[in-house]
């Protein structure tokens, strides 16, 4: 289980503060298939990385299966993170490591034996189904496969937990869907909690089992993907929705929504 | 055309061989001394894995002074220092040391340069993957830019082999002595020629030899 107490983040620029987060209370348990939604700019991917503290929270605490995690350092720091998954939006492989160096890379980090890595990557390759390419180059290799061979990189060293930044929102409908569906099994069949970040609805629609809506640094919403959908409650989740009164399409310009009535 | 190369060609031989060792060796002793300072250059740059502005200003002071004294005034300005570390000032040893010294400040800068085009994203995924510092510099940023560092070091190559045409300031030999001593004190021009024509052909050998290696090692 993830919780997020009282979580804000403020960056000190020269131009003044900018406000990221704003006390955000949030709780993942464990087999959820979580989704944030927001615009770009609403604060979602600064969210996910407090998850595992690729940023630092500057008010309130994260607790992660009841531990605060918060001020971990160094070795601790590095053994948490190894053991929360993460995927990105630009896949983010090694472009000078073959697929299966790419997989073996969390493992080579925690210096685990060579050939037992080996052997461990290309499980993780055929569970993606992209054995044959373990040979090839990223650059070799399609945006759906790249998303494939990351998610089996963030399995590696087996986590309860991954975080999905913005995975799908490189790629075309299609093959969105096939990440998609890959994650879902992940989430079912090897029981790895998911934290999904995405701007798209649909996304959030086909895979989540619980959505919060974040706007300006805040959660504006949050619950199952149900109630979300059909009950919204806020103006910001009506709007994104598009049933706002003052309609959706101007929502495209930039969605600067302070002081929208929430 | 035979009778030039028996009054000349032993000297020319020669002449490629001390320019090869001087080059060569000087290239490996600035690697040694600017590859550390260049990724320690890259690290604590602002934004890099480890900021530190007081260090890394004095880093960039540092090699921007030592990129910016000529080369043959540097070369007689350290004749103490070079006669400390290999007890002369003078022939191939004597040469190699200002080399180096001339040399380590421009590989630190292009060693930077390599280690920061590394795509930030690769580092933040390393980081992700609870992988350290030093784990990063090796496995992340060494081994992406790797075909870039061997482009630097065929540049940093060529410039080493055109400043050794000044040794022969100290005795050190070379081809560029031999052009300059044939040919520009002597009025020798087939002999500086052949000099020269040398040096092209070996410049260019090397800097395709550095081309063809940085594009079979990239996966891009």
């Amino acid at each position: 289980m993830i919780e997020l107490k009282d979580v804000g983040k403020v960056y000190n620029a020269s131009d003044g503060d900018h406000r990221a987060l704003d006390h955000i209370n949030l709780t993942i348990a464990d087999g959820d298939m979580f989704g944030i939604i927001g615009e770009s700019g609403a604060g979602k991917s600064t969210l996910v990385r407090h998850l595992n503290l690729l940023e630092r929270p500057t008010e309130g605490r994260v607790i992660i299966d009841g531990v605060d995690i918060t001020d971990f350092q160094g070795k601790e720091l590095r053994e948490l993170r190894a053991s929360i998954g993460m995927i990105f939006q630009n896949f983010s492989l090694f472009q000078q490591r073959t697929v299966l160096q790419n997989v073996m890379f969390p493992l080579e980090i925690r210096r685990e034996p060579k050939a037992q890595n080996a052997e461990r990557a290309h499980e993780l390759l055929r569970l993606v189904n992209l054995d044959d390419k373990a040979k090839r180059y990223p650059s070799e290799l399609s945006g759906g496969q790249k998303q494939r061979v990351a998610s089996a990189r963030a399995l590696a060293n087996n986590p309860r937990y991954m975080l999905c930044d913005e995975a799908t929102s490189a790629l075309d409908s299609r093959t969105t869907m096939q990440v998609l569906d890959l994650l879902a099994d992940i989430n079912a069949n090897l029981g790895v909690t998911m934290v999904l970040i995405t701007h798209s609805l649909a996304v959030a629609r086909r895979v989540c089992n619980r959505i919060a809506v974040i706007d300006s640094g805040h959660i504006v919403e949050e619950g199952t993907t149900d109630e979300v959908f059909t009950n919204p409650q806020s103006e910001v989740t009506r709007e994104l929705l598009g049933w706002g009164s003052d309609s959706a399409s101007d929502r495209a310009d930039g969605g600067d929504s302070e002081g929208g009535e929430r | 055309m035979a009778e030039f190369f028996d009054n000349y060609g032993a000297l020319l031989a020669q002449g490629t061989i001390d320019t090869l060792v001087m080059t060569i060796a000087s290239c490996i002793f600035a690697y040694v001394i600017g590859l550390p300072l260049g990724i320690w250059f890259a690290v604590t740059a602002p934004g890099g894995l480890k900021p530190n502005t007081a260090v890394n200003t004095v880093l960039g002071w540092i090699i921007n002074i030592g990129r910016s004294i000529p080369f043959i005034i540097l070369l007689v300005a350290i004749i103490p220092f070079t006669r400390l570390v290999v007890g002369t000032s003078l022939g191939v040893p004597g040469a190699v040391v200002p080399l180096t010294v001339a040399a380590a400040p421009f590989v630190a800068r292009i060693v930077e340069q390599s280690l920061a085009e590394v795509d930030k994203d690769l580092i933040e995924a390393a980081h992700s993957f609870g992988s350290s510092n030093a784990q990063i510099v090796v496995k992340v940023l060494l081994k992406e830019s790797l075909p870039s560092l061997v482009r630097g070091a065929a540049i940093t190559f060529v410039n080493l082999f055109g400043y050794s045409a000044m040794a022969g300031t100290v005795g050190a030999g070379g081809l560029g002595d031999i052009a300059i001593r044939y040919g520009y004190q002597r009025f020798q021009g087939d002999v500086m020629l052949a000099a020269v024509i040398l040096c092209v052909v070996l410049v260019q050998v090397f800097q395709s030899l550095g081309d063809w290696l940085a594009r079979s090692i990239d996966k891009r």
